[in-house]
């Protein structure tokens, strides 16, 4: 396991140095900052709440998250370093999950510098911290399925625009299919558990029972489910095609 | 020990490595040989655990790559074509990231980073981002990480590329420099550099094996090992050369006033026999050479033929 903290730390300086991490997250604060309180009008609604906040978070992370990871494996594919990585004594496996921790962790920093907004709200009234918390964690769950799905994309090809375009795609169908939209679309023609399972697999879904404060084991295991299989679907796909 | 028994690779329809197998010993600094997509790259990728050989076999230190993959990665330091790197890491940062990875700590860790920034002479760039640097401190710093855990097998895929003739000559020292009992395997273009710092070459083309032993064998294969190249201001009639004992065939260079005495029989003349001859002839004839002296073999002509012969057939 050392090899995952000596490729985290490698990583995550690199989102600094290149700066990625620094470009992520001034576009994170204003982006929820415009959101909460231009579109969410979270001071006109009058509830200590960070809802209008965290509403709008898989709309953000759809295009914030797979920009963040769509050099994850690319850029290594790109440049060559991929062989350099790979002929290292490191397993495939234990460099996925470095640079998803690495990933995830600048996501986390993302959040966790919105504090202000927990501040503000706590100043202004008094809002259900724990709803907060769990709202947070289940956001920072939802990014982390986001990203997920980018680094494997990231590792199908060297070129960073195909892996944002795929992952972009892949993450909308996944917050979509929770929607309105498409469930009144279908719904009426078809069985209701065709839509109770489209539903199920939304990200949406499972993000709202948590910002709402309900923090339950399926949503836990929904979430690490979906990280686990996109990252292993990544593993396989650079296991096969690491050369090309 | 490196052994691969009968490796194979293809890329669909391009058969990149056919049926190789060779082996190489403690001591063996190798000398990789072929034109461009001959197979040099990808058999040192499989030879790395980069790529897995479509069929065939190959252990390294008495361990199969398939299996035993990161104890022989552990062994080995790589320096990839290209010599590819993180350009957004300073080469410093590079080599510590390298040493965390290949388990180096503390004062050893400090020793060997050092010691290779020494090497390969890095300390003016230490703090620039890789991406900045120029094309010969980039294959450097490629060297120095390949290096940096002082493996007993060393594999540079053109290890000289984009550098110039002083840095070429550096990295040749420090490749003949590296303790006896080392494996050294190195691509290269330049058949110099194989005669300079191999103690054995191997030519392939088109996956396949043409050549294999000591670089001399290899200059011995040209029409010119052993023949005698005399240096004029006015070339003389050559009739007196080619009645030589021994002589096959006089070559004769018109703009640089030379001749070339091919011998008949390369083994035959070892010692000076054709240089002697040539020296009394042109005592009796009263011409006086500007040079005299006895080639060892031209390596283009030879790396030529093998690989042409390869191609036609």
């Amino acid at each position: 396991m050392n090899h995952v903290g000596v490729l985290f730390k490698r990583e995550f300086s690199s989102f600094f140095a290149t700066p990625v991490a620094y470009v992520f997250i001034t576009i994170f604060l204003v982006l929820s900052g415009i959101f909460t309180f231009y579109v969410g009008h979270l001071y006109e609604r009058g509830q200590a709440d960070l809802l209008p906040f965290f509403n709008f978070h898989p709309w953000l992370y759809l295009f914030l998250v797979p920009a963040m990871a769509m050099r994850t494996w690319s850029e290594e594919r790109k440049s060559g370093s991929i062989e350099l990585l790979m002929t290292l004594p490191i397993s495939t496996l234990h460099a996925m999950l470095g640079k998803f921790f690495a990933a995830w962790a600048v996501l986390g920093l993302s959040l966790i510098l919105t504090f202000p907004l927990w501040i503000t709200v706590n100043y202004l009234g008094a809002p259900d911290n724990g709803i907060i918390i769990a709202a947070y964690i289940g956001s920072w769950l939802m990014a982390g399925a986001f990203l997920a799905v980018g680094v494997c994309m990231s590792a199908l090809t060297k070129s960073q625009v195909i892996a944002f375009i795929l992952s972009v795609v892949v993450c909308f169908l996944f917050v979509l299919s929770g929607s309105d939209v498409v469930l009144d679309a279908f719904k009426g023609w078809v069985p209701l558990w065709f839509l109770d399972t489209l539903a199920a697999f939304s990200f949406m879904t499972h993000f709202e029972n948590m910002s709402r404060g309900v923090i339950a084991l399926n949503d836990l295991m929904y979430f690490g489910i979906v990280i686990a299989v996109w990252l292993y679907a990544g593993l396989l796909v650079i296991e096969q095609k690491k050369a090309e | 020990m490196i052994t691969a028994t009968n490796i194979r690779k293809t890329f669909g329809d391009f058969v990149a490595v056919d049926n190789l197998s060779f082996q190489i010993h403690s001591g063996d600094v190798v000398g990789f040989l072929g034109p461009n997509g001959a197979g040099k790259s990808t058999t040192m990728k499989m030879l790395t655990g980069f790529l897995e050989p479509d069929s065939g076999e190959i252990r390294i230190a008495n361990m199969a790559i398939d299996t035993s993959r990161q104890a022989i990665q552990k062994r080995i330091g790589y320096l990839p074509e290209g010599a590819p790197s993180y350009g957004d890491m300073t080469p410093i940062q590079m080599l510590n990231f390298i040493a965390d990875v290949r388990g180096l700590t503390g004062k050893h860790k400090r020793a060997r980073v050092n010691k290779v920034i020494e090497l390969v002479d890095l300390e003016a760039v230490l703090d620039k981002p890789i991406e900045n640097l120029s094309k010969g401190f980039k294959r450097r710093v490629g060297l120095a990480q390949a290096l940096l855990h002082d493996p007993d097998i060393l594999i540079l895929d053109e290890p000289t590329d984009g550098l110039d003739p002083n840095q070429k000559h550096q990295v040749r020292k420090l490749i003949q420099n590296l303790s006896k009992d080392k494996i050294v395997i190195i691509s290269t273009h330049i058949l110099e550099e194989v005669t300079a710092v191999c103690n054995r070459a191997m030519i392939i083309a088109s996956g396949k094996m043409l050549f294999d032993s000591s670089p001399q064998a290899l200059q011995a294969k040209s029409k010119y090992h052993q023949a005698v190249n005399i240096l004029f201001d006015d070339l003389p009639a050559v009739e007196v050369f080619s009645a030589l004992k021994g002589v096959k065939s006089v070559e004769v260079d018109e703009v640089n006033c030379a001749v070339t005495l091919i011998p008949e029989n390369a083994e035959d003349q070892l010692g000076t026999g054709l240089l002697e001859q040539a020296s009394a002839a042109l005592q009796s004839q009263g011409l006086t050479a500007k040079s005299m002296y006895v080639e060892q073999g031209r390596l283009d002509d030879v790396f030529r033929e093998l690989t042409e012969e390869a191609n036609l057939s």
